[in-house]
């Protein structure tokens, strides 16, 4: 990421596609730049704010950032930004009415889709937005062309007056490819021109700006026709050729280095009297796209012949392994296995599932614990790295599905209680950064609807599974500079949560944050609790004295495991049988010094107080020598 | 390699550095002229979970995947992760593995087991393995972080081109760091090379005795 920012032009770099469209919104002259960090779009606006000379901010959620950018476009400056797929969903409500107005400055929303499901709750394909909102929509198909047709997009966005989405997916966001860059060049914004009729869209207004869309949809596709984006690569075997876009273009020109190709760079509205002529060249055409089939489901009701989904997978990745036996199938060939040669293929062997994890002394490893502990609780979450208290060894979270929505949800799950979950008390989880951003309304909604929810806000001070980036509960901007910071304790009560349901808590002091859970449980009315460490990945932590475990005092109860640390490894396995005649497994544990932290979680459910400071240790072994 | 392209494949666990790897050997990569492409999964997989990261590098790199049954060299920073992306590998590939082991929460909790010996699963599955504690080694130079370097050093001597070009790249990182560190990074990146020369000779060794 360093190496990015100030290479002069013509440099080649190694550069992912997030890079390579950072560095082409800061050469387009772009001023303004916002986003929320997510997956795989984050590391777009984390280099976007290493650059100068433009303004650059995290926004706290997507629509906020659409409409901040929205608002530089309006003023007549080229404004940008980024988010992950389900992003554009929160953004939506924006963008659906800023295809009325237009920009005047250009304006670009870079979408990564996260195919193949790497990190998110859904795997969807953000071409539909482009089509919905009659939004042109660009496909870059590797780091080169993501910076390429970012500066394009600019130059589009302007022409016809309208935002332009740039679709990245996963495997053009962090796949890095080499790339020539080119020099800033200067944009000066014309400034905000006055024109209610234009940027007030009130019924009246916007009914006018309808057609005005329309027209614009028209002579983009026309446009489409023309494009070099959008071309035709003939190839010597005519059997069969592909209309594709995206990395899916690199998967056919690998899979079929001889196939005719036509690569759809600006893809939506698709020119389809370019790809009807094509088609007739050709004795078979396949349409090859990630993930739904979109354009072949257009180009069907174009009367276009061609086959798509009925051949290839309707979700994950392509691949070349992936097109060869489905075009194989196609043509009639007998279908050999991906590779050729005597490469008996091996089938994967057997290991065991290493799903992700909290981090060693993670400050929401205490909270899961403590919610294991608890009996007859239903645990409603959120987006964030405490969903991963869903896994072992907490087993406590019961739902979770989009930013923000744990507390609706949770609010749902008290007033549509059925008579097996009467008696069951309600727990929403959310963090810092997922509060503000979609949070604060669903907390306002069990105020104001007298729900009877206890809301566990994990204030760790990041935006944790992304890597830790700042917000506006850390009293840090996106340049790591100083930025008021939001009490937590104060917002809950000023959305009506009462004074004394409102605590903080140390999540580390297991006793306290057990009494307070129980007891905020009891009282049926809403109640918050805030815990108040920070993500161990960022500045604001500071590691304290690693811990050790004497094994002759460790009697192999296996409680330090539950706190899911994964400094504790087992050393031994064994079991007894108790007076009761029951008997119990035991696992005897080390503590792997070099990465524990000393945040002394698991000392405390060791009951023979085993867990010890390391330096303790070496110097009780020291007295023993003498 | 198959056409001309050279498929390295890097994975290990979230933590361990493997993205760093990968990115040092595709430095290495274009500093000799070639193609790079080069792509992992990040983000909710780095706490912890499997880490994977694709090498491709040639006259020109289209797709940027290794398929499966094409990597030309697996990196495994870990023994089970060698074994989890064995079958990534060409019939003739190698593979160069940390036997230094880390369970995961849900080994240590009993709910899985983690392989008696992961290394020999991979040979009696047919391929090709030098083997050797690459964690043991780093910690031993002071450091385990320096995992990453000693592993680097290991595969040198099986690329298209020079282990003094690697190593360059590798110091390069470190240039700014002072020259005590770079000096031990020098010395992990030689013992990396010759922990793998000596699996190798153990290796010829059992399959000479074997055949
Ligand atoms: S990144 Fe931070 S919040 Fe996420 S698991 Fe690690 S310590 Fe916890
Ligand atoms: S004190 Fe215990 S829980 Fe905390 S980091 Fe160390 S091993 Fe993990």
């Amino acid at each position: 990421m360093a190496a990015v920012m100030p290479a002069p032009a013509q440099s080649r770099l190694l550069m992912s596609g997030n890079e390579a469209v950072a560095r082409a919104v800061w050469e387009s002259g772009v001023k303004v730049a916002a986003a929320y960090p997510g997956t795989p779009a984050t590391e777009m606006l984390e280099v976007i704010s290493t650059y100068p000379d433009l303004y650059s901010e995290w926004s706290v959620n997507e629509k906020t950032s659409l409409e901040v950018a929205f608002g530089a476009a309006m003023a007549g400056s080229r404004a940008f930004c980024a988010m992950k797929h389900v992003g554009l969903n929160v953004a939506s409500d924006a963008l659906m009415t800023l295809t009325l107005t237009g920009v005047a400055g250009g304006l670009v929303i870079a979408v990564a889709d996260d195919v193949g499901l790497s990190s998110s709750q859904n795997e969807q394909d953000s071409r539909f937005w482009g089509r919905f909102a009659h939004v042109p929509v660009l496909e870059p198909a590797d780091s080169q062309e993501a910076y390429e047709y970012t500066k394009l997009a600019y130059a589009l966005s302007e022409r016809f007056q309208t935002v332009v989405i740039l679709r990245m997916t996963t495997r053009i966001c962090h796949v890095k490819a080499l790339v020539t860059v080119g020099e800033r060049v200067a944009h000066v914004g014309a400034g905000f021109q006055k024109d209610p009729a234009r940027w007030v869209m009130v019924p009246g207004a916007a009914q006018k700006r309808i057609p005005l869309m329309f027209q614009r949809e028209a002579e983009l596709r026309a446009e489409a026709e023309v494009s070099a984006l959008n071309f035709v690569e003939a190839g010597s075997d005519r059997r069969v050729g592909f209309v594709t876009s995206g990395p899916a273009y690199m998967h056919v020109k690998e899979a079929f280095p001889e196939a005719p190709v036509l690569k759809l760079g600006l893809s939506y509205p698709a020119p389809f009297e370019k790809i009807r002529a094509f088609a007739a060249t050709v004795d078979n055409c396949v349409v090859v796209e990630e993930v739904e089939p979109l354009l072949e489901t257009e180009l069907k009701a174009q009367g276009i012949r061609l086959a798509g989904k009925d051949l290839l997978p309707r979700s994950g990745e392509l691949s070349p392994p992936v097109l060869k036996p489905a075009v194989g199938r196609l043509l009639g060939e007998a279908v050999a296995e991906p590779e050729q040669k005597p490469a008996r293929a091996v089938a994967p062997l057997p290991v065991f599932p290493r799903p992700p994890t909290m981090c060693v002394a993670c400050p929401h490893l205490g909270v899961y614990y403590t919610l294991s502990q608890l009996r007859n609780i239903t645990i409603s979450g959120d987006i964030g790295c405490y969903t991963l208290g869903f896994g072992h060894p907490w087993n406590a979270l019961d739902a979770c599905i989009s930013m923000g929505a744990s507390m609706g949800m949770a609010l749902g799950l008290d007033k549509g209680r059925g008579e097996s979950d009467k008696d069951k008390k309600i727990v929403a989880v959310i963090g810092d950064s997922t509060f503000l951003h979609m949070g604060m309304q669903g907390l306002l909604d069990i105020v104001y609807n007298k729900g009877n929810v206890t809301v566990l806000l994990l204030d760790n001070r990041a935006v944790g599974m992304t890597g830790g980036q700042d917000n506006p509960g850390n009293g840090r901007d996106i340049h790591g500079e100083e930025a008021p910071r939001v009490d937590f304790a104060k917002l809950v009560k000023a959305l009506g949560v009462k004074d004394e349901r409102v605590h903080v808590v140390n999540p580390y002091e297991l006793p306290t944050l057990f009494k307070t859970l129980r007891d905020e449980t009891k009282i049926p009315e809403p109640s918050v609790i805030i815990t108040n460490q920070p993500c161990v990945l960022i500045q604001d932590y500071h590691k304290l004295k690693p811990f050790t475990v004497i094994d002759d005092k460790c009697t192999g109860c296996g409680n330090c495991l539950d706190t899911g640390c994964p400094a504790i490894h087992v050393t031994k396995r064994d079991s007894v049988v108790k007076p009761s005649g029951k008997t119990v497994d035991l696992a005897f544990v080390r503590i792997e010094s070099s990465v524990c932290t000393g945040c002394g979680l698991c000392v405390q459910p060791c009951a023979p107080d085993a867990i010890v400071h390391a330096d303790k240790v070496i110097q009780i072994k020291a007295l023993q020598r003498h | 390699m198959s056409d001309n392209i050279t498929n390295i494949l890097v994975v290990g666990v979230g933590g361990q550095g493997v993205m760093t790897a990968t990115e040092i050997l595709a430095e290495a990569a274009i500093a000799l002229g070639h193609d790079v492409k080069k792509t992992e999964v990040a983000g909710m997989a780095q706490r912890g979970g499997v880490v994977s990261s694709h090498l491709r590098f040639g006259p020109k790199v289209l797709s940027p995947q290794i398929a499966p049954g094409s990597a030309d060299i697996l990196l495994a920073f870990e023994a089970a992760e060698g074994m989890r992306w064995r079958h990534m590998m060409r019939p003739d590939a190698l593979a160069l593995i940390n036997t230094g082991n880390l369970a995961p929460p849900v080994v240590e909790l009993g709910l899985f087991e983690y392989p008696a010996d992961p290394v020999g699963e991979m040979r009696k599955s047919g391929a090709r393995v030098f083997a050797f504690d690459a964690s043991a080694i780093a910690n031993g130079l002071g450091d385990i972080r320096l995992g990453n370097t000693v592993m680097l050093g290991a595969i040198a001597d099986h690329l298209p081109f020079s282990a003094e070009a690697l190593e360059r790249c590798v110091l390069q990182r470190f240039a700014r760091k002072g020259e005590k560190v770079i000096e031990m990074n020098r010395q992990a990146f030689a013992a990396g090379r010759a922990a793998a020369a000596e699996a190798q000779r153990t290796q010829d060794v059992r399959e000479a005795v074997s055949a």
